[in-house]
């Protein structure tokens, strides 16, 4: 295992629908980074008391020290896979944050800032199966992490899924890995680019 | 012959809360677990239902509901098993009546119960600290009990072994106040190897069973514990006992009872009050915290001391026997203590007896079903 590269409180937080499997990326992602990459990471969840359908979200919270608080409070990356979670959350991002959401259904986003990819309509035709939907953004987000190495995620994912999903869900990671290499470009460059953005913003007020 | 040991290393798993109180049982040889499942607790159950098939006498049953589970959990602690069960609020409430009972016939045993927004069936996904009086509380009648909690995932599985320590040593129910914040966080864990860890048992009877009083005193004022079915007579029942285990009502052996059941406990604060103390060395304001609430504490702490305010955090991992020696010296010390909890003022209810108008208590109360933050017993501090 490499040293880890140092961060401090990098907060992530993933929202949408209830059983588009946001918790169990939440703990796939944490997984990986906590015992792939020797970080420490806190994964906590919120989620309606309905099977599906509703609201639910993970934050992963990650750093290179102990965690004391779990959850979140100002986002450096928000993955919204729904328009409500996207306009909820919004303005919980940091100026300098990143905003990441499914095209497919998130229409409208809130700013002009944003990366986008059609998550759920890639799953569906590309990969067959709506419910790879998770795995997708995974490999979209391991690009986006500067700390996060693609084959310690891959691998990580892989140990962590029942045989029977495995190959299907793997495709998935990399279909969403290469298409966000593909149309985000380099991600020193996505944060440099937010960094300069946020900036230029300082004086706007989020609240 | 020389024996090469092999060296074990610890288990690293990325785990929820739930799943480190179940590693927790096992570890601390847990061989028994009875319940009824209930958001946010049912992961230790799943977890309890994979591993205990798999141990050697291990027994899992679910139960057809709270009340069944808590009378077989005493059943087996009785027979010499080490039994736990877990709840949220509405269960644990079903629990109350049985947990009377076991701390009469003094069997240890871990109750866990992960509290959710209450009152009733309330809110079941969200967090709350509101069932902290009723842990101390909850069951009738004039009765010590120990109340643990734990802030982290590690903690949920060494507070887990604790509590089995505490119940087999002291032979008392023992219960783990867990918030479904600290149950569902995942983190990162060592389990650590069985040789590693204090683990403490019943003491079992050294006299001829003819000899055998089950309910007689000793210096520690807990009795030696026979198994039902080793060939030692017991008599168990919920009625006010003698020596022998028989019903009484002679004052003379209803006041020993009952005083050697306090004095079991009361004697022993030094070892079972727990807290952590973080900066309060030097600390003019000082937050009490316990549960995921002293997480967002144990920030807003590190962030006011980079803003040069003197704060520190005195974290309580035993909630009942409340730690009244540590709480009492911060408001000594300090000029204001404060109390976040995700209730109305249940814990502050104590660190206001405790300090006895002595200096400020300011509480910060949320009932939302939303963990206190750090910014607003940030605000608080400063």
């Amino acid at each position: 295992m490499k040293a880890p590269q140092p961060i401090d409180r990098f907060e992530i937080r993933l929202s949408g629908l209830g059983g588009q499997g946001l918790i169990t990326l939440g703990r796939l992602l944490g997984s990986a980074l906590a015992l792939g990459h020797g970080y420490y990471v806190t994964q906590t969840q919120s989620y309606g008391p309905e099977a599906r359908g509703g609201s639910s979200r993970a934050d992963v919270v990650v750093s290179s020290r102990p965690i004391s608080y779990p959850k979140t409070e100002s986002l450096d990356l928000l993955v919204a896979l729904s328009p409500e979670a996207c306009n909820s959350y919004y303005r919980l991002l940091k100026k300098t944050g990143i905003l990441l959401v499914d095209t497919t259904l998130v229409k409208h986003a809130p700013t002009n800032v944003y990366l986008g990819l059609p998550f759920t309509q890639m799953a569906r035709e590309q990969i067959g199966n709506p419910m790879t939907i998770n795995t997708m953004v995974m490999g979209a987000v391991t690009h986006l992490l500067p700390f996060a190495d693609p084959k310690v995620m891959r691998k990580s994912l892989e140990a962590n899924l029942p045989a029977k999903i495995r190959e299907v869900n793997a495709k998935a990671f990399a279909l969403g890995l290469k298409q966000a290499q593909r149309n985000f470009g380099d991600a020193g460059g996505i944060w440099a680019a937010a960094e300069e953005n946020g900036q230029h913003s300082e004086d706007d007020i989020i609240v | 012959m020389a024996v090469q040991r092999k060296k074990r290393k610890r288990r690293e798993l990325f785990a929820l809360g739930n799943e480190a109180v179940a590693e927790g049982a096992l570890l601390a040889g847990c061989s028994f677990y009875a319940g009824y499942p209930i958001t946010p607790s049912t992961e230790i159950m799943e977890v309890m239902a994979n591993r205990l098939p798999l141990i050697e006498d291990g027994v899992f049953i679910q139960m057809e509901d709270e009340i069944a589970s808590m009378g077989a959990t005493i059943g087996a602690s009785l027979a010499g098993r080490k039994a736990m069960t877990a709840t949220s609020g509405p269960g644990f409430a079903l629990m109350q009546e049985h947990i009377g009972y076991a701390c009469m016939v003094e069997a240890p045993l871990v109750v866990v119960n992960v509290m959710r927004g209450g009152p009733s069936t309330g809110l079941p996904t969200s967090p709350a600290q509101a069932d902290v009086q009723m842990a101390r509380w909850g069951t009738h009648g004039d009765h010590p009990i120990i109340v643990l909690s734990a802030s982290n995932v590690q903690e949920c599985l060494e507070m887990t072994v604790t509590a089995f320590n505490f119940a087999e040593k002291y032979r008392t129910p023992v219960i783990l106040l867990l918030d479904e914040v600290t149950a569902h966080t995942r983190e990162k864990i060592s389990v650590p190897d069985p040789d590693e860890v204090e683990i403490l048992s019943r003491v079992e009877p050294t006299v001829p069973p003819e000899w055998f009083k089950p309910y007689a005193d000793t210096a520690r004022g807990v009795p030696a514990m026979a198994p039902i079915g080793s060939g030692y007579r017991t008599h168990v029942t919920g009625l006010t006992h003698d020596v022998m285990g028989y019903p009484t009502q002679r004052p003379d052996e209803v006041k020993d009872a009952m005083l050697r059941l306090f004095r079991k406990i009361d004697q022993y604060y030094g070892d079972i009050q727990m807290s952590d103390e973080y900066l309060l060395d030097d600390a003019e304001v000082a937050v009490v915290a316990y549960g995921s609430v002293a997480r967002s504490a144990h920030l807003a702490v590190e962030q006011a001391r980079e803003r040069g305010a003197k704060a520190g955090l005195l974290t309580l991992k035993t909630l009942f026997p409340f730690p009244r020696p540590a709480v009492e010296k911060l408001t000594h010390r300090c000029h204001t203590v404060v109390v976040p909890e995700m209730n109305m003022g249940q814990m502050s209810r104590e660190v206001k007896r405790v300090n006895n108008g002595r200096t400020k208590v300011r509480t910060i109360n949320r009932v939302d079903g939303q963990i206190i933050t750090p910014s607003e017993i940030l605000k608080a501090i400063l």
